[in-house]
């Protein structure tokens, strides 16, 4: 042997181990798969239920590539994307409501391969089609509802203290949070102790005195408001999980993308009319204190006239447009909402909705409830359109609330955590509003700004493209290196083959999500995996001209290419590092892989072409090199 | 096998106030391009619909677009991808593709946009349809500006630390001409600029430093191994040493992304032609202008030798 330590040569028979085996699940493709599992009060998936999915597949020329039950669920796998889609329609058909049917990519990985913790890497939408959204976060009404209700406690406290103001108002300013004007300096220091004692998230600090007029500002710290923020986003993405569960697609991806926008991507989905109707309604939902009844003539009379009632707000019921009064303080929010559900009332059979609050929902539910029997409750749906105005040649989006009461009920009893709302006109409106209530509110208003649908055909098409303009690429520059260096290229050819599979099994066992451009940037890797060989070939090419021995030569090779290669590669990560801060998925997938192939090639084409080449000449006596 | 005689001594650095004249003139000319015709910016930009259509037979784009004036559909961008059966549409939407709220609607987008192709040829089939709202497209433009200033940034930082002040700004400037004529070309050939351009275009970025690199670390031995150092000499001797590698690296490189252009599809085909137009660029600008801005900026020998603070290990080198 060379001077090639042993240790090397471990290292490399193990990375090569290690790309092989943690490569090895991608040559095992995913079946194309419906997933069938009971809802609460059906009966569960059984061999009765699998006979009748097979029967209804048969008779609509369905065909199945297997059938089977799985535990609690039943399992369908199909050929393709298209006969999947067939396949779930039909057992749509047949099973109803139910029952979810729901879209699987079903892992055909070995079991032996999965026990070592080797998987496939999972396929971006590109590859095998689905929807995707990306939708922005509107935290500006989060805002409001907290400093009104803020707002609403100083004036509260005030009051207790018996400390005269004038007004409490929020600034119209951004950032100046609330208004407080008061009568002397005396009371309005007073009020500032009473606020920061009571409200530590606030600010307080004095504003300008004019005459009579003390202004005292309450503003939110800095650190309550990176909270909200955090917070809002965190509950949007609980609560878009919620609905997407609902729509019945299995691992679907939600998460956050930069500071205010969730990307969303439900692969096999191919109508995104229904999923954009459940996680594009930015619903959120109060129940208030109801001032009188839909259509009483208070309401009317406010109607017609303008003049609302300084307490109450005047709104419209969704079914019927009839004016209704109701207070200005929710009682609970949506966000306190645990669940809802439809069925019959057990005393007077009409149908009903069951809900369950959280324990602040409750606590709040049961206080307002124990002051209030025999008085009405309003449910209010505020939905968020965004209205495209053009200002100063400037497109601006404006958000506008539109506000309806879906519902309102006597409360017969005070009731805290649990309670039913009965009366309602059908047992479809019942599971309506059972629905809208349950998928949970969001906290802050969401629009989709961007949309797309990639059909099943064109993932496949990519796969296919994809995979060949890898073999290609591969082959090519195999073939030319293996001609330009003879034995060295042949060495450089293997190491870049196990590059390619050092590569996949990184990025499998990360669990990298593949996607085009992820393909694109695997090409590329390989394309400049060669230049650390091509420099290597070349210096010891040099130093043969320049008379040293073989040994030499290859010694001097690598230890002189090697400054080259190390300078030469950190600059490149540095630029795959900036694709990966970038926050659009496509680009970050493509620096991803570019970052990691820069890392494996680094091994691959110095480390283990060294061993192969240390291997391979060893201590003989060479006249000649084959480069 | 050697396509390159090892022993050229092609005198590059004569020809220098030629050649940056040249990368000068090409810079001028992509901002002048940049500027007056600018980018063809795809739908991940501008913001609006787009959809990609399949044919049972081969189609022109001019009869797609005269198929969409006649429905009633302005100014939509048509374009061929893949061959001649497939072409993407690209616009702006219009108001029979807005639901009740003012959004934009994608089936309504596909009913209005193939009901018009259809009534042409019966033969077009919707593939996939997308809309992208004109915010998330300015976003993408910034993060990529800024992504671009943090690799030079970043480079720049490195070679000052691992080199010499000089390299670091002959290597910036070189990137700087590298970036703007590849854009440069983007902009005069019409190609779309899309998410994957961009990806693209920063990989550049990361190639070409790559090729100046080895050019310079070439420098800095032979400053290092030479008695008496003219730099001129110096310079010219590391380019014609490197050139073998410079440009079978490119080679190899350039056959990758080959493949991947006629083989990998239209969603990684502007991808590859960028990398290409890139590639060349890379190669060129290594060879003939960052030399000779290394050699204004007054290179020496003094600059590069190790201290032994530094680097022990190099100071003990001959």
């Amino acid at each position: 042997m060379s001077d090639f330590p042993r240790w090397k040569y471990a290292l490399v028979a193990l990375a090569m181990l290690f790309g092989i085996f943690y490569a090895l699940p991608n040559a095992f493709p995913p079946l194309k798969a419906v997933q069938v599992s009971a809802n609460q009060g059906s009966a569960p998936a059984d061999d009765a239920l699998r006979q009748k999915v097979a029967d209804a597949l048969v008779k609509g020329h369905v065909a199945t590539t297997g059938l089977e039950l799985q535990g609690d669920h039943l399992l369908a796998t199909f050929a393709n994307a298209d006969v999947q889609k067939n396949g779930a329609d039909a057992i749509k058909a047949l099973l109803g409501d139910g029952y979810t049917v729901a879209f699987k990519l079903q892992s055909s990985v070995p079991r032996w391969l999965a026990a070592i913790h080797a998987n496939s890497m999972p396929l971006g939408l590109d590859l095998q089609g689905g929807v995707h959204f990306l939708m922005q976060v509107d935290q500006s009404g989060v805002l409001d509802k907290l400093e009104n209700s803020y707002a609403d406690d100083i004036r509260g406290q005030l009051r207790d203290k018996n400390i005269r103001y004038e007004s409490v108002t929020r600034s119209t300013v951004a950032g100046q949070g609330i208004v407080v004007v008061l009568r002397s300096e005396a009371d309005r220091s007073g009020a500032a102790d009473l606020i920061a004692g009571n409200s530590p998230d606030l600010a307080v600090t004095d504003g300008p005195s004019t005459g009579d007029r003390f202004v005292l500002y309450a503003a939110l710290k800095p650190t309550k408001l990176r909270d909200i923020s955090l917070g809002t986003i965190k509950q949007n993405l609980a609560t878009l999980r919620n609905r997407i569960n609902n729509l019945g697609v299995s691992e679907p991806l939600i998460q956050q993308q930069g500071e205010d926008h969730i990307v969303v991507e439900l692969a096999g989905v191919q109508d995104p009319a229904e999923a954009k109707k459940m996680i594009g309604a930015t619903a959120t939902l109060e129940y208030r204190p109801g001032i009188g009844y839909p259509g009483d003539p208070r309401a009317v009379e406010a109607a017609q006239s303008g003049s609302i009632p300084p307490d109450a707000n005047l709104y419209y019921t969704s079914n019927g447009h009839v004016p209704v009064l109701v207070g200005k303080r929710p009682i609970v929010t949506g966000d306190q909402l645990v669940d809802a559900s439809s069925g019959v009332d057990q005393s007077n059979g009409t149908p009903s909705v069951n809900v369950t609050l959280n324990a602040s929902g409750a606590a709040k539910m049961q206080e307002f409830t124990n002051n209030n029997v025999g008085k009405p409750m309003a449910v209010l749906l505020i939905n968020t359109v965004y209205e495209t105005s053009t200002v100063d040649g400037k497109e601006v989006r404006t958000p506008k609330t539109d506000t309806k009461v879906i519902n309102d009920a006597t409360i017969q009893s005070p009731f805290g955590k649990e309670f039913s709302t009965n009366g309602l006109g059908s047992p479809k409106e019942a599971s309506d509003l059972a629905l809208l209530l349950k998928s949970g509110a969001l906290a802050a208003p969401m629009d989709i700004v961007e949309e797309n649908v990639i059909g099943p055909s064109l993932g496949q098409e990519n796969i296919t493209k994809g995979f060949d303009s890898v073999m290609l690429g591969l082959a090519l520059v195999l073939l030319a290196a293996a001609i330009y260096y003879k034995l060295f290229g042949l060495v450089a050819d293997i190491a870049l083959f196990f590059n390619l599979l050092i590569l996949v099994a990184v990025m499998s066992l990360i669990g990298v999500t593949l996607t085009m451009p992820g393909i694109a940037g695997i090409v590329l890797t390989l394309g400049m995996a060669i230049d650390a060989n091509v420099l290597i070939c070349e210096r010891v090419r040099e130093e043969l001209r320049n008379g040293s021995t073989p040994h030499a030569a290859i010694h001097a090779g690598y230890d002189k290419a090697w400054a080259t290669i190390l300078d030469a590669n950190v600059t490149h990560l540095i630029a795959a590092l900036a694709l990966m801060t970038m926050g659009t998925g496509a680009i970050r997938g493509f620096g991803v892989t570019l970052g990691i192939g820069i890392l494996t090639s680094m091994f691959t084409s110095v480390v283990m072409t060294h061993a192969f080449t240390a291997l391979i000449h060893g201590r003989r006596k060479l006249k000649t090199l084959s480069v | 096998m050697e396509i390159f005689n090892h022993n050229s001594n092609i005198h590059f650095l004569r020809i220098r106030v030629f050649s940056v004249a040249i990368a000068v003139v090409l810079m001028v000319a992509s901002v002048a391009l940049l500027a007056t015709k600018g980018l063809n910016y795809a739908l991940d930009f501008t913001g609006g619909v787009s959809l990609v259509v399949d044919y049972a037979q081969p189609v022109q784009t001019g009869d797609v677009h005269d198929a969409l004036d006649k429905g009633g559909i302005e100014n939509p961008v048509v374009q061929s991808v893949g061959g001649s059966r497939e072409v993407s549409i690209r616009m702006q939407p219009t108001k029979a593709m807005l639901d009740a709220k003012g959004q934009v609607d994608l089936d309504k987008v596909s009913g209005t946009v193939m009901g018009a192709l259809k009534a042409a040829r019966s033969d077009a089939t919707l593939k996939s349809r997308s809309s992208v709202s004109a915010e998330v497209g300015a976003e993408l433009k910034s993060d990529g500006m800024v992504a671009a200033v943090f690799v030079m940034l970043g480079i720049m930082a490195y070679l000052w630390i691992r080199f010499e002040r000089r390299f670091a700004i002959a290597a910036v400037l070189t990137e700087i001409h590298d970036t703007l004529v590849t854009l440069g070309i983007l902009a005069l050939t019409g190609r779309e600029f899309d998410m994957t351009v961009l990806a693209s275009v920063l990989a550049v970025i990361g190639y070409s430093i790559n090729d100046k690199v080895v050019v310079f670390d070439r420098i800095r031995e032979l400053f290092r191994l030479a008695r008496k150092a003219e730099p001129e000499e110096i310079l010219n001797r590391s380019i014609n040493s490197t050139l073998s590698r410079t440009i079978i690296t490119s080679l190899f490189t350039g056959i990758t992304m080959a493949a991947l252009f006629f083989f990998g599809g239209p969603a990684v085909h502007n991808f590859a032609i960028t990398m290409l137009i890139g590639i060349l660029v890379g190669t060129l600008s290594s060879i003939f202008v960052a030399s000779p801005i290394l050699l204004w900026l007054g290179v020496s020998k003094k600059d590069l030798m190790p201290t032994t603070k530094e680097n022990p290990e190099l100071a003990r080198r001959p």
